[in-house]
């Protein structure tokens, strides 16, 4: 997950940005932990196949 | 129509050193949030008793909202490749909880057509360009492993159904305290309703923050330490551009619709009657050696295997190939159904066994489509030959619980059905099967006069592009 920056302008005059790891960090725990939770209910679930 | 300036795709270009990490979690919020569509069965009985109306009758919201899916993914995929992914998610975001809103009100009034407007027609268009948006960016961002990054958007289809499903019951239970979730009780029609209006309005939250974080990359980008020129290498993998409109001339689209197809209605012929197949399958007289509370278990393996599946084969895909793969799905699938059919109620944990992996097989079909399609068709309009090709999924939604439904009730009354009486229906699905199997031999690179012309702007590769891994 690194991120080639470089400090110098690219030939076509853009500043090079760095996306900031704790955007990313908060990017996939929203999306993550909902999905933890709906495994989690899920598993609970299946498991009454082999309980109940 | 003019777009927002906020929504414009050169608006949207990542800046040199972007992370391209950011983009699974921005196509996973919307597929998450799409992906309700496969819990519609949590509110299903209380919707026939607020409606006094039939299964059948609530059972085509659903319906319509596949339909509308497919249909608004094809007619709406050049539109989507043209304004680039923010545009697509804000206004499927638009749809989709426009769909909550007036569907939500259809159950407030008591008024069976505005569901269907709302869920059905508003929610299925939601669908279809919701679905669609993120992959044909993802495959830009991943030209090293597209497998791996539309196999992490479309498992978000099939989780957003694992969240929904239970969050849904415990909002119900919330809205109406006599509804505990259990078997047997149902909650009143306002309390759907407003599970409608508290989705609608998480699901705003969610696919939004997908769309505001949702970069495309820069013409020419490419990974560190990715050769474009070791793609021409594999076979089947273009490095030509073929536009949506001669790609659907080309029979090579038509075999993949065909695999789609065949694969989606075979694995639809398990989904749909999961929970009483299982049942009748070891059923002795009148009782069944699987409980109901088992049997509801048996749909959460289904359905974790069905989203396992979608990120793990199409991961694999991008190591053996994508031809290879769907020999997998379509022939071990072929041969999993007829072990199904013929040793399958010998032991439950065979039955489960062998169905799981089957809907692996299904999942992984879905997820593994758009990798294909690049490989033949290229990057210029993958998305929007993607969407075209999801009428196979509107068509295997309609042929699929038609064929297991018209056969099961030549067979007897639900309720008396035994293993045997599933065989016609399970073979049926391993003929389907075998004509996908063939279709996806004859899968040939795409001739050279469908490829778009060269021009130099097009292929000069834009110099010193910083990249993200």
């Amino acid at each position: 997950m690194s991120t080639s920056v470089s400090k110098d302008p690219t030939p076509n005059g853009q500043q090079p940005v760095h996306t900031p790891a704790a955007l990313i960090a908060f990017a996939w725990t929203l999306v993550g932990v909902p999905l933890a939770y709906g495994l989690y209910q899920t598993i609970k679930t299946a498991s009454t196949l082999f309980t109940g | 129509m003019a777009l927002p300036g906020f929504l414009r795709r050169e608006r949207i270009v990542a800046r040199p050193g972007f992370n391209r990490w950011l983009i699974p979690p921005a196509a996973l919020a919307v597929h998450l949030c799409i992906g309700q569509a496969y819990a519609t069965s949590v509110y299903k009985a209380a919707l026939v008793e607020d409606f006094g109306t039939s299964q059948t009758a609530i059972g085509i919201v659903f319906s319509i909202a596949i339909v509308m899916l497919g249909l608004s993914a094809a007619l709406f995929g050049t539109w989507v490749d043209r304004n680039g992914p923010r545009a697509a998610m804000f206004t499927s975001a638009c749809f989709w909880v426009s769909g909550f809103l007036v569907g939500g009100l259809g159950i407030e009034t008591g008024q069976l057509w505005l569901l269907y407007l709302g869920y059905g027609v508003l929610g299925g268009i939601g669908l279809g360009i919701g679905y669609i948006s993120p992959v044909s960016t993802l495959i830009k961002w991943f030209p090293d492993r597209p497998g791996l990054a539309t196999g992490m958007a479309i498992m978000g289809f099939g989780g957003g159904a694992l969240i929904a499903s239970p969050l849904s019951r415990q909002l119900m239970s919330y809205y109406d305290p006599a509804y505990d979730g259990t078997a047997g009780t149902v909650p009143n029609g306002d309390a759907v309703a407003a599970l409608f209006f508290t989705l609608g309005a998480v699901y705003l939250v969610f696919m939004m923050f997908g769309a505001f974080i949702v970069r495309v990359p820069a013409e020419g980008w490419r990974p560190d330490g990715f050769d474009p020129s070791t793609v021409k290498q594999k076979a089947l993998v273009t490095t030509e551009s073929v536009s949506a409109k001669n790609a659907v001339k080309t029979p090579q689209f038509w075999l993949l619709w065909t695999v789609l197809f065949c694969n989606v209605t075979a694995g639809i012929g398990i989904l749909e009657q999961a929970s009483p197949m299982i049942q009748d399958f070891f059923r002795t007289g009148d009782s069944s050696t699987v409980a109901a509370t088992a049997a509801a278990g048996f749909v959460g393996v289904l359905s974790l295997f069905n989203m396992a599946g979608r990120f793990a084969w199409s991961t694999t895909s991008d190591f053996i190939g994508r031809k290879p793969i769907y020999m997998v799905y379509l022939g071990g699938g072929l041969v999993l159904y007829v072990l199904l059919a013929t040793v399958g109620s010998s032991a439950t944990w065979l039955f489960v066994l062998l169905a799981a992996v089957i809907i692996s097989f299904y999942g992984g079909g879905f997820a593994t489509i758009p990798a294909y399609l690049r490989d033949l068709f290229g990057t210029y309009q993958v998305g929007a030959i993607h969407g075209r090709l999801l009428t196979a999924w509107s068509a295997a939604g309609v042929a699929g619980p038609l064929i297991v439904n018209s056969v099961l009730d030549t067979q007897g009354e639900p309720g008396s059905l035994v293993a045997a009486n599933y065989r016609p229906a399970l073979f049926i699905m391993v003929g389907l099967l075998a004509v996908g199997f063939v279709a996806n031999l004859l899968v040939r690179p795409v001739a050279s006069k469908w490829h778009e012309p060269h021009s130099d702007a097009a292929t000069t590769p834009t110099p010193a592009r910083s990249a993200a891994r």
